[in-house]
Protein backbone atom coordinates (compact mmCIF):
# COMPACT_ATOMS: atom_id res chain seq x y z
CA UNK A 1 0.00 0.00 0.00
CA UNK A 2 1.25 3.41 -0.85
CA UNK A 3 0.79 5.29 2.35
CA UNK A 4 2.54 8.43 1.32
CA UNK A 5 1.30 11.31 3.39
CA UNK A 6 -0.90 13.83 1.62
CA UNK A 7 1.44 16.60 2.66
CA UNK A 8 4.52 15.08 1.06
CA UNK A 9 2.65 14.39 -2.15
CA UNK A 10 1.00 17.73 -2.31
CA UNK A 11 2.49 19.61 -5.20
CA UNK A 12 0.31 22.59 -4.32
CA UNK A 13 1.71 22.86 -0.82
CA UNK A 14 3.66 26.02 -0.50
CA UNK A 15 4.86 28.25 2.24
CA UNK A 16 1.53 30.10 2.01
CA UNK A 17 -0.99 29.38 4.77
CA UNK A 18 -3.53 26.82 3.55
CA UNK A 19 -7.14 27.98 3.45
CA UNK A 20 -8.08 24.90 5.49
CA UNK A 21 -5.58 22.83 7.43
CA UNK A 22 -6.58 19.72 9.36
CA UNK A 23 -4.03 17.98 11.55
CA UNK A 24 -4.40 14.73 13.48
CA UNK A 25 -8.19 15.14 13.77
CA UNK A 26 -9.90 12.48 15.88
CA UNK A 27 -13.64 12.05 16.30
CA UNK A 28 -15.51 9.12 17.82
CA UNK A 29 -19.12 8.36 18.57
CA UNK A 30 -19.07 6.13 21.63
CA UNK A 31 -16.80 3.20 20.82
CA UNK A 32 -16.95 3.87 17.07
CA UNK A 33 -13.89 5.74 15.85
CA UNK A 34 -14.83 7.77 12.76
CA UNK A 35 -11.87 10.10 12.26
CA UNK A 36 -8.59 8.60 13.37
CA UNK A 37 -5.86 11.17 12.93
CA UNK A 38 -7.00 12.82 9.72
CA UNK A 39 -4.59 15.23 7.99
CA UNK A 40 -5.61 17.33 5.01
CA UNK A 41 -4.74 20.73 3.59
CA UNK A 42 -6.78 22.71 1.09
CA UNK A 43 -4.87 25.57 -0.53
CA UNK A 44 -6.45 28.93 -1.34
CA UNK A 45 -8.52 28.69 -4.53
CA UNK A 46 -8.03 24.95 -4.76
CA UNK A 47 -10.76 22.40 -5.36
CA UNK A 48 -10.20 19.23 -3.34
CA UNK A 49 -12.49 16.24 -3.55
CA UNK A 50 -12.38 13.59 -0.84
CA UNK A 51 -13.53 10.20 -2.04
CA UNK A 52 -14.27 7.17 0.06
CA UNK A 53 -16.89 4.60 0.87
CA UNK A 54 -19.94 5.07 3.04
CA UNK A 55 -19.19 5.42 6.73
CA UNK A 56 -15.53 6.32 6.28
CA UNK A 57 -15.91 9.74 7.92
CA UNK A 58 -16.34 12.10 4.96
CA UNK A 59 -19.39 13.96 6.27
CA UNK A 60 -18.04 14.00 9.81
CA UNK A 61 -14.87 15.69 8.49
CA UNK A 62 -16.91 18.51 6.92
CA UNK A 63 -19.02 18.91 10.06
CA UNK A 64 -15.89 19.16 12.20
CA UNK A 65 -14.57 22.00 10.03
CA UNK A 66 -17.92 23.81 10.26
CA UNK A 67 -18.06 23.37 14.05
CA UNK A 68 -21.23 21.28 13.87
CA UNK A 69 -19.23 18.51 15.54
CA UNK A 70 -16.28 18.98 17.86
CA UNK A 71 -13.28 16.70 17.42
CA UNK A 72 -11.78 15.19 20.58
CA UNK A 73 -8.27 15.79 19.41
CA UNK A 74 -6.39 17.59 16.67
CA UNK A 75 -6.31 20.97 15.03
CA UNK A 76 -8.43 22.54 12.29
CA UNK A 77 -7.31 25.92 10.99
CA UNK A 78 -9.15 28.18 8.58
CA UNK A 79 -6.90 30.93 7.17
CA UNK A 80 -4.41 30.00 9.87
CA UNK A 81 -6.93 30.52 12.67
CA UNK A 82 -7.72 27.62 14.99
CA UNK A 83 -11.48 26.90 14.83
CA UNK A 84 -11.77 23.87 17.12
CA UNK A 85 -13.64 25.04 20.23
CA UNK A 86 -14.36 28.45 18.72
CA UNK A 87 -17.72 29.85 19.88
CA UNK A 88 -20.06 32.82 19.69
CA UNK A 89 -19.22 35.81 17.50
CA UNK A 90 -15.86 34.36 16.44
CA UNK A 91 -17.55 31.21 15.20
CA UNK A 92 -20.14 33.29 13.31
CA UNK A 93 -17.36 35.38 11.75
CA UNK A 94 -15.60 32.24 10.50
CA UNK A 95 -18.86 30.68 9.29
CA UNK A 96 -19.46 33.81 7.18
CA UNK A 97 -16.65 32.52 4.96
CA UNK A 98 -18.49 29.27 4.22
CA UNK A 99 -21.23 28.11 1.91
CA UNK A 100 -22.42 24.54 1.73
CA UNK A 101 -24.44 22.38 -0.63
CA UNK A 102 -25.97 19.57 1.42
CA UNK A 103 -26.50 16.03 0.17
CA UNK A 104 -30.30 16.33 0.32
CA UNK A 105 -30.14 20.08 -0.47
CA UNK A 106 -31.57 20.79 3.06
CA UNK A 107 -33.90 23.50 1.77
CA UNK A 108 -36.19 25.10 4.34
CA UNK A 109 -39.69 23.69 3.75
CA UNK A 110 -41.43 26.66 5.31
CA UNK A 111 -39.89 29.18 2.88
CA UNK A 112 -40.32 29.80 -0.83
CA UNK A 113 -37.46 28.93 -3.15
CA UNK A 114 -36.25 32.52 -3.52
CA UNK A 115 -36.38 32.98 0.26
CA UNK A 116 -34.20 29.91 0.62
CA UNK A 117 -31.62 31.34 -1.77
CA UNK A 118 -31.78 34.77 -0.12
CA UNK A 119 -31.68 33.37 3.43
CA UNK A 120 -27.99 33.98 4.08
CA UNK A 121 -28.25 37.51 2.68
CA UNK A 122 -31.29 38.47 4.78
CA UNK A 123 -30.48 36.72 8.05
CA UNK A 124 -26.70 36.55 7.88
CA UNK A 125 -25.84 39.82 6.13
CA UNK A 126 -28.87 41.92 7.12
CA UNK A 127 -29.79 42.79 3.52
CA UNK A 128 -33.33 44.09 2.86
CA UNK A 129 -35.79 41.52 1.48
CA UNK A 130 -36.21 43.40 -1.81
CA UNK A 131 -32.48 43.66 -2.47
CA UNK A 132 -31.93 40.06 -1.39
CA UNK A 133 -34.69 38.87 -3.72
CA UNK A 134 -32.92 40.56 -6.64
CA UNK A 135 -29.64 38.82 -5.81
CA UNK A 136 -31.45 35.50 -5.25
CA UNK A 137 -33.14 35.63 -8.67
CA UNK A 138 -29.79 36.45 -10.27
CA UNK A 139 -28.13 33.46 -8.56
CA UNK A 140 -31.04 31.24 -9.55
CA UNK A 141 -30.59 32.33 -13.17
CA UNK A 142 -26.91 31.41 -12.83
CA UNK A 143 -27.91 27.81 -12.05
CA UNK A 144 -30.55 27.76 -14.79
CA UNK A 145 -33.70 28.42 -12.77
CA UNK A 146 -36.30 30.94 -13.91
CA UNK A 147 -38.04 33.60 -11.82
CA UNK A 148 -41.26 31.58 -11.68
CA UNK A 149 -39.47 28.82 -9.73
CA UNK A 150 -38.69 31.36 -6.99
CA UNK A 151 -42.31 31.49 -5.88
CA UNK A 152 -42.63 27.70 -5.52
CA UNK A 153 -42.07 25.71 -2.36
CA UNK A 154 -39.08 23.30 -2.16
CA UNK A 155 -41.41 20.28 -2.07
CA UNK A 156 -42.72 21.21 -5.53
CA UNK A 157 -39.26 20.78 -7.10
CA UNK A 158 -37.56 17.69 -8.52
CA UNK A 159 -34.36 16.38 -6.93
CA UNK A 160 -32.18 18.03 -9.59
CA UNK A 161 -33.91 21.38 -9.18
CA UNK A 162 -33.56 21.16 -5.41
CA UNK A 163 -29.82 20.60 -5.83
CA UNK A 164 -29.62 23.64 -8.10
CA UNK A 165 -31.50 25.74 -5.53
CA UNK A 166 -29.11 24.42 -2.87
CA UNK A 167 -26.18 25.45 -5.09
CA UNK A 168 -27.68 28.90 -5.65
CA UNK A 169 -28.10 29.26 -1.87
CA UNK A 170 -24.51 28.13 -1.26
CA UNK A 171 -23.09 30.75 -3.65
CA UNK A 172 -25.56 33.56 -2.86
CA UNK A 173 -23.39 35.16 -0.20
CA UNK A 174 -20.29 34.73 -2.42
CA UNK A 175 -18.41 32.74 0.22
CA UNK A 176 -14.65 32.21 0.20
CA UNK A 177 -15.02 28.49 0.89
CA UNK A 178 -17.74 26.15 -0.41
CA UNK A 179 -18.37 22.58 0.77
CA UNK A 180 -20.18 20.14 -1.47
CA UNK A 181 -21.60 17.07 0.28
CA UNK A 182 -22.30 14.35 -2.29
CA UNK A 183 -23.43 16.88 -4.92
CA UNK A 184 -24.55 14.29 -7.50
CA UNK A 185 -25.94 11.55 -5.25
CA UNK A 186 -29.49 10.57 -6.16
CA UNK A 187 -29.42 12.29 -9.55
CA UNK A 188 -29.48 10.72 -12.99
CA UNK A 189 -26.10 10.83 -14.81
CA UNK A 190 -27.11 13.70 -17.08
CA UNK A 191 -28.44 15.88 -14.27
CA UNK A 192 -25.36 14.88 -12.26
CA UNK A 193 -23.17 16.23 -15.03
CA UNK A 194 -25.24 19.42 -15.24
CA UNK A 195 -24.65 19.95 -11.50
CA UNK A 196 -20.93 19.25 -11.96
CA UNK A 197 -20.73 21.86 -14.74
CA UNK A 198 -22.61 24.37 -12.62
CA UNK A 199 -20.28 23.75 -9.70
CA UNK A 200 -17.20 24.26 -11.88
CA UNK A 201 -18.64 27.44 -13.45
CA UNK A 202 -19.84 28.95 -10.18
CA UNK A 203 -16.63 28.19 -8.34
CA UNK A 204 -14.53 29.56 -11.18
CA UNK A 205 -16.54 32.77 -11.20
CA UNK A 206 -16.28 33.21 -7.44
CA UNK A 207 -12.66 32.08 -7.19
CA UNK A 208 -13.70 30.12 -4.12
CA UNK A 209 -11.83 27.35 -2.33
CA UNK A 210 -13.86 24.15 -2.36
CA UNK A 211 -13.85 20.92 -0.43
CA UNK A 212 -16.21 18.24 -1.71
CA UNK A 213 -16.99 14.72 -0.63
CA UNK A 214 -18.35 12.12 -2.97
CA UNK A 215 -18.15 8.52 -4.04
CA UNK A 216 -18.98 9.49 -7.62
CA UNK A 217 -15.67 9.27 -9.50
CA UNK A 218 -17.01 11.02 -12.59
CA UNK A 219 -18.01 13.97 -10.43
CA UNK A 220 -14.66 13.97 -8.63
CA UNK A 221 -12.70 13.98 -11.90
CA UNK A 222 -14.74 16.87 -13.20
CA UNK A 223 -14.65 19.25 -10.24
CA UNK A 224 -11.37 18.42 -8.49
CA UNK A 225 -7.90 19.91 -8.81
CA UNK A 226 -6.80 17.33 -6.32
CA UNK A 227 -8.34 14.12 -5.03
CA UNK A 228 -7.83 12.62 -1.58
CA UNK A 229 -9.03 9.24 -0.45
CA UNK A 230 -10.31 8.66 3.08
CA UNK A 231 -10.33 5.19 4.60
CA UNK A 232 -10.98 4.27 8.22
CA UNK A 233 -10.86 7.92 9.27
CA UNK A 234 -7.50 8.73 7.67
CA UNK A 235 -6.44 10.25 4.37
CA UNK A 236 -4.55 7.36 2.79
CA UNK A 237 -3.73 8.98 -0.54
CA UNK A 238 -3.87 12.47 -2.04
CA UNK A 239 -2.71 13.75 -5.39
CA UNK A 240 -3.60 15.68 -8.53
CA UNK A 241 -6.75 14.50 -10.28
CA UNK A 242 -4.91 13.25 -13.36
CA UNK A 243 -2.80 10.94 -11.19
CA UNK A 244 -5.68 9.13 -9.53
CA UNK A 245 -5.49 6.31 -12.12
CA UNK A 246 -1.78 5.84 -11.45
CA UNK A 247 -1.91 6.28 -7.69
CA UNK A 248 -0.10 3.03 -6.98
CA UNK A 249 -2.38 2.68 -3.96
CA UNK A 250 -4.31 -0.59 -3.85
CA UNK A 251 -7.17 0.99 -1.87
CA UNK A 252 -7.58 3.80 -4.40
CA UNK A 253 -7.38 1.35 -7.32
CA UNK A 254 -10.05 -0.86 -5.79
CA UNK A 255 -12.30 2.13 -5.12
CA UNK A 256 -12.03 3.78 -8.52
CA UNK A 257 -12.60 0.49 -10.32
CA UNK A 258 -15.46 -0.45 -7.99
CA UNK A 259 -14.17 -3.93 -7.20
CA UNK A 260 -15.56 -6.00 -4.33
CA UNK A 261 -12.23 -7.83 -4.00
CA UNK A 262 -9.26 -5.96 -2.61
CA UNK A 263 -7.83 -4.50 0.58
CA UNK A 264 -11.11 -2.73 1.40
CA UNK A 265 -13.41 -5.35 2.84
CA UNK A 266 -17.06 -4.44 3.31
CA UNK A 267 -18.69 -5.73 6.47
CA UNK A 268 -21.20 -7.92 4.64
CA UNK A 269 -22.28 -11.27 6.02
CA UNK A 270 -21.96 -13.90 3.31
CA UNK A 271 -24.06 -17.09 3.28
CA UNK B 1 -23.31 -10.59 46.31
CA UNK B 2 -24.57 -12.78 43.50
CA UNK B 3 -24.10 -12.00 39.82
CA UNK B 4 -27.84 -11.41 39.47
CA UNK B 5 -27.72 -8.88 42.30
CA UNK B 6 -24.74 -7.12 40.72
CA UNK B 7 -26.50 -6.93 37.36
CA UNK B 8 -29.61 -5.56 39.02
CA UNK B 9 -27.63 -2.84 40.81
CA UNK B 10 -25.72 -2.04 37.62
CA UNK B 11 -28.99 -1.64 35.72
CA UNK B 12 -30.34 0.73 38.37
CA UNK B 13 -27.07 2.68 38.24
CA UNK B 14 -27.23 2.97 34.45
CA UNK B 15 -30.82 4.20 34.55
CA UNK B 16 -29.95 6.75 37.26
CA UNK B 17 -26.91 8.00 35.33
CA UNK B 18 -28.95 8.25 32.13
CA UNK B 19 -31.59 10.24 34.04
CA UNK B 20 -28.95 12.61 35.43
CA UNK B 21 -27.48 12.99 31.95
CA UNK B 22 -30.89 13.85 30.49
CA UNK B 23 -31.51 16.40 33.28
CA UNK B 24 -28.11 17.98 32.57
CA UNK B 25 -28.77 18.16 28.82
CA UNK B 26 -32.18 19.71 29.41
CA UNK B 27 -30.72 22.25 31.87
CA UNK B 28 -28.01 23.26 29.38
CA UNK B 29 -30.57 23.47 26.56
CA UNK B 30 -32.88 25.62 28.71
CA UNK B 31 -30.06 27.94 29.79
CA UNK B 32 -28.82 28.35 26.22
CA UNK B 33 -32.33 28.96 24.92
CA UNK B 34 -33.10 31.55 27.61
CA UNK B 35 -29.86 33.41 26.91
CA UNK B 36 -30.82 33.61 23.23
CA UNK B 37 -34.30 34.91 24.15
CA UNK B 38 -32.78 38.08 25.60
CA UNK B 39 -29.92 38.78 23.18
CA UNK B 40 -30.11 40.13 19.62
CA UNK B 41 -30.74 39.45 16.80
CA UNK B 42 -34.49 39.02 17.30
CA UNK B 43 -36.85 37.70 14.67
CA UNK B 44 -40.19 39.56 15.09
CA UNK B 45 -41.67 38.01 11.94
CA UNK B 46 -41.04 34.50 13.31
CA UNK B 47 -42.32 35.49 16.75
CA UNK B 48 -45.60 36.73 15.26
CA UNK B 49 -45.92 33.55 13.19
CA UNK B 50 -45.44 31.42 16.32
CA UNK B 51 -47.87 33.56 18.31
CA UNK B 52 -50.47 32.98 15.62
CA UNK B 53 -49.74 29.26 15.52
CA UNK B 54 -49.83 28.77 19.31
CA UNK B 55 -52.52 31.32 20.15
CA UNK B 56 -54.95 32.00 17.34
CA UNK B 57 -54.99 28.53 15.79
CA UNK B 58 -55.42 26.86 19.20
CA UNK B 59 -58.57 28.85 19.96
CA UNK B 60 -61.06 26.29 18.57
CA UNK B 61 -59.64 23.32 20.47
CA UNK B 62 -59.21 25.34 23.67
CA UNK B 63 -62.69 26.83 23.35
CA UNK B 64 -64.32 23.43 22.86
CA UNK B 65 -62.41 21.98 25.82
CA UNK B 66 -63.39 24.91 28.04
CA UNK B 67 -67.07 24.97 27.19
CA UNK B 68 -67.62 21.27 27.82
CA UNK B 69 -65.51 21.35 30.98
CA UNK B 70 -67.55 24.26 32.36
CA UNK B 71 -70.80 22.48 31.47
CA UNK B 72 -69.85 19.16 33.04
CA UNK B 73 -68.41 20.90 36.07
CA UNK B 74 -71.73 22.63 36.72
CA UNK B 75 -73.56 19.31 36.43
CA UNK B 76 -71.18 17.46 38.73
CA UNK B 77 -71.06 20.15 41.39
CA UNK B 78 -74.83 20.46 41.36
CA UNK B 79 -75.17 16.71 41.69
CA UNK B 80 -72.57 16.48 44.48
CA UNK B 81 -73.57 19.58 46.42
CA UNK B 82 -77.25 18.60 46.42
CA UNK B 83 -76.28 15.84 48.88
CA UNK B 84 -75.79 18.49 51.56
CA UNK B 85 -78.17 21.15 50.22
CA UNK B 86 -75.43 23.44 48.91
CA UNK B 87 -76.64 23.81 45.31
CA UNK B 88 -76.23 27.58 45.57
CA UNK B 89 -72.44 27.14 45.50
CA UNK B 90 -72.42 25.83 41.93
CA UNK B 91 -71.59 29.15 40.25
CA UNK B 92 -68.81 30.00 42.74
CA UNK B 93 -67.18 26.58 42.56
CA UNK B 94 -67.38 26.54 38.77
CA UNK B 95 -65.63 29.89 38.41
CA UNK B 96 -62.95 29.08 40.99
CA UNK B 97 -62.42 25.60 39.58
CA UNK B 98 -62.10 26.94 36.05
CA UNK B 99 -59.87 29.94 36.74
CA UNK B 100 -57.56 28.30 39.26
CA UNK B 101 -57.18 24.79 37.88
CA UNK B 102 -59.13 23.47 34.95
CA UNK B 103 -58.63 26.44 32.64
CA UNK B 104 -54.82 26.52 32.79
CA UNK B 105 -54.24 22.77 33.15
CA UNK B 106 -56.60 21.62 30.41
CA UNK B 107 -55.45 24.42 28.09
CA UNK B 108 -51.83 23.47 28.78
CA UNK B 109 -52.51 19.80 28.06
CA UNK B 110 -54.47 20.53 24.89
CA UNK B 111 -51.80 22.88 23.60
CA UNK B 112 -49.14 20.29 24.48
CA UNK B 113 -50.96 17.84 22.24
CA UNK B 114 -51.53 20.29 19.42
CA UNK B 115 -48.55 22.64 19.44
CA UNK B 116 -45.85 20.71 21.35
CA UNK B 117 -46.22 17.75 19.00
CA UNK B 118 -46.13 19.99 15.93
CA UNK B 119 -43.00 21.77 17.17
CA UNK B 120 -41.17 18.52 17.87
CA UNK B 121 -42.16 17.13 14.47
CA UNK B 122 -41.14 20.29 12.59
CA UNK B 123 -37.81 20.82 14.36
CA UNK B 124 -37.13 17.06 14.36
CA UNK B 125 -37.65 16.89 10.60
CA UNK B 126 -35.38 19.89 10.18
CA UNK B 127 -32.75 18.08 12.25
CA UNK B 128 -32.84 14.80 10.32
CA UNK B 129 -32.91 16.54 6.91
CA UNK B 130 -29.89 18.70 7.88
CA UNK B 131 -31.90 21.93 7.75
CA UNK B 132 -30.62 22.88 11.21
CA UNK B 133 -27.03 22.35 10.03
CA UNK B 134 -27.89 24.47 6.98
CA UNK B 135 -29.07 27.27 9.28
CA UNK B 136 -25.71 27.23 11.04
CA UNK B 137 -23.77 27.39 7.77
CA UNK B 138 -25.93 30.38 6.77
CA UNK B 139 -24.68 32.31 9.84
CA UNK B 140 -27.97 31.86 11.68
CA UNK B 141 -28.05 30.48 15.19
CA UNK B 142 -30.74 27.75 15.38
CA UNK B 143 -31.47 28.64 19.01
CA UNK B 144 -32.24 32.23 18.07
CA UNK B 145 -34.10 31.37 14.87
CA UNK B 146 -36.05 28.28 15.93
CA UNK B 147 -36.14 27.98 19.71
CA UNK B 148 -36.33 31.53 21.12
CA UNK B 149 -39.42 32.66 19.13
CA UNK B 150 -41.28 29.50 20.16
CA UNK B 151 -40.42 29.86 23.85
CA UNK B 152 -41.42 33.53 23.95
CA UNK B 153 -44.61 32.90 21.97
CA UNK B 154 -45.55 29.98 24.25
CA UNK B 155 -45.05 31.98 27.45
CA UNK B 156 -46.98 34.97 26.05
CA UNK B 157 -49.88 33.26 24.31
CA UNK B 158 -50.93 30.62 26.86
CA UNK B 159 -52.16 33.27 29.38
CA UNK B 160 -54.30 34.82 26.63
CA UNK B 161 -55.67 31.41 25.70
CA UNK B 162 -56.41 30.65 29.34
CA UNK B 163 -58.19 33.98 29.73
CA UNK B 164 -60.42 32.99 26.80
CA UNK B 165 -60.84 29.48 28.24
CA UNK B 166 -61.85 30.96 31.62
CA UNK B 167 -64.55 33.08 30.02
CA UNK B 168 -65.85 30.27 27.80
CA UNK B 169 -65.73 27.75 30.67
CA UNK B 170 -67.72 30.02 32.96
CA UNK B 171 -70.17 30.59 30.12
CA UNK B 172 -70.55 26.82 29.74
CA UNK B 173 -71.36 26.52 33.43
CA UNK B 174 -73.79 29.45 33.14
CA UNK B 175 -75.60 27.81 30.21
CA UNK B 176 -76.10 24.52 32.06
CA UNK B 177 -76.92 26.34 35.30
CA UNK B 178 -79.60 28.53 33.78
CA UNK B 179 -80.99 26.29 31.04
CA UNK B 180 -80.87 22.86 32.68
CA UNK B 181 -80.53 23.30 36.42
CA UNK B 182 -83.05 26.14 36.70
CA UNK B 183 -80.85 28.87 38.23
CA UNK B 184 -81.92 32.46 37.77
CA UNK B 185 -79.56 34.17 35.31
CA UNK B 186 -78.85 37.25 37.45
CA UNK B 187 -78.37 35.16 40.61
CA UNK B 188 -75.96 32.82 38.85
CA UNK B 189 -73.85 35.72 37.58
CA UNK B 190 -73.92 37.41 41.00
CA UNK B 191 -72.73 34.20 42.65
CA UNK B 192 -70.05 33.83 39.98
CA UNK B 193 -68.43 37.18 40.64
CA UNK B 194 -69.21 37.70 44.33
CA UNK B 195 -66.57 35.35 45.68
CA UNK B 196 -64.14 35.52 42.77
CA UNK B 197 -60.84 37.10 43.82
CA UNK B 198 -58.07 38.59 41.74
CA UNK B 199 -55.61 35.91 42.83
CA UNK B 200 -57.85 33.17 41.39
CA UNK B 201 -57.43 34.58 37.90
CA UNK B 202 -53.84 35.80 38.30
CA UNK B 203 -52.59 32.45 39.63
CA UNK B 204 -54.19 30.75 36.62
CA UNK B 205 -52.51 33.14 34.20
CA UNK B 206 -49.10 32.71 35.85
CA UNK B 207 -49.55 28.95 35.61
CA UNK B 208 -50.51 29.37 31.95
CA UNK B 209 -47.33 31.27 31.19
CA UNK B 210 -45.25 28.55 32.85
CA UNK B 211 -47.16 25.82 30.99
CA UNK B 212 -46.68 27.64 27.66
CA UNK B 213 -42.95 27.79 28.31
CA UNK B 214 -42.90 24.09 29.22
CA UNK B 215 -44.83 23.05 26.10
CA UNK B 216 -42.52 25.02 23.78
CA UNK B 217 -39.39 23.91 25.63
CA UNK B 218 -40.29 20.22 25.40
CA UNK B 219 -41.30 20.53 21.73
CA UNK B 220 -38.03 22.27 20.84
CA UNK B 221 -35.81 20.09 23.05
CA UNK B 222 -37.07 16.76 21.77
CA UNK B 223 -37.21 17.98 18.17
CA UNK B 224 -33.70 19.43 18.35
CA UNK B 225 -32.26 16.17 19.68
CA UNK B 226 -34.19 13.81 17.43
CA UNK B 227 -32.14 11.24 15.54
CA UNK B 228 -32.62 8.50 13.00
CA UNK B 229 -35.16 9.57 10.40
CA UNK B 230 -38.92 9.19 10.55
CA UNK B 231 -38.86 6.86 13.56
CA UNK B 232 -36.72 9.34 15.51
CA UNK B 233 -39.07 12.19 14.66
CA UNK B 234 -42.05 10.09 15.75
CA UNK B 235 -40.36 9.27 19.06
CA UNK B 236 -39.49 12.96 19.56
CA UNK B 237 -43.12 13.93 19.03
CA UNK B 238 -44.37 11.36 21.54
CA UNK B 239 -41.71 12.32 24.09
CA UNK B 240 -42.50 16.01 23.69
CA UNK B 241 -46.20 15.50 24.46
CA UNK B 242 -45.67 13.05 27.31
CA UNK B 243 -42.91 15.04 29.03
CA UNK B 244 -44.76 18.34 28.60
CA UNK B 245 -47.93 16.83 30.08
CA UNK B 246 -46.13 15.40 33.10
CA UNK B 247 -44.15 18.60 33.69
CA UNK B 248 -47.36 20.66 33.43
CA UNK B 249 -49.01 18.56 36.14
CA UNK B 250 -45.93 18.73 38.37
CA UNK B 251 -45.48 22.48 37.83
CA UNK B 252 -49.20 22.96 38.55
CA UNK B 253 -48.76 21.49 42.01
CA UNK B 254 -45.65 23.55 42.76
CA UNK B 255 -47.15 26.84 41.58
CA UNK B 256 -50.40 26.17 43.47
CA UNK B 257 -48.46 25.61 46.66
CA UNK B 258 -46.37 28.75 46.11
CA UNK B 259 -49.41 30.93 45.39
CA UNK B 260 -51.79 29.76 48.08
CA UNK B 261 -49.24 28.90 50.79
CA UNK B 262 -51.42 26.08 52.14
Amino acid sequence: MNNQSPQSQDSHESTAIPKIAMRDVHKSFGAKVVLDGLDLDVARGESVVVIGGSGTGKSVMLKCVLGLLRPEQGSIKVDGEEVVGMRGKNRERVLDKFGMLFQGAALFDSLKVWENVAFGLIQGRGMSRDDAKGVALQKMAQVGLGEEVGELGPSELSGGMQKRVGLARAIATEPEIIFFDEPTTGLDPIMGDVINDLIVDCVKELGATTLSITHDLASARKIADRIAMIYKGKIIWAGPTDQVDQSGNAHVDQFIHGRAEGPIQMEVLRP
Amino acid sequence: MTAVGNNFLAAIGRIFLAFLGACGRLAVFTGTALSHCVTSPFYPRLLIRQMMSIGYYSLPVVGMTAVFTGMVLALQIYSGSSRFNAEGAVATIVVIGITRELGPVLTGLMVAGRVGAAMAAEIGTMRVTEQIDALTTLSTNPFKYLVAPRLIAGALMLPLLVLVADIIGVMGGYLVGTEKLGFNSATYLDNTFEFLEQIDVVSGLVKASAFGFIVSLMGCYHGYHSRGGAQGVGAATTNAVVSASILILAANYIITELFFDI
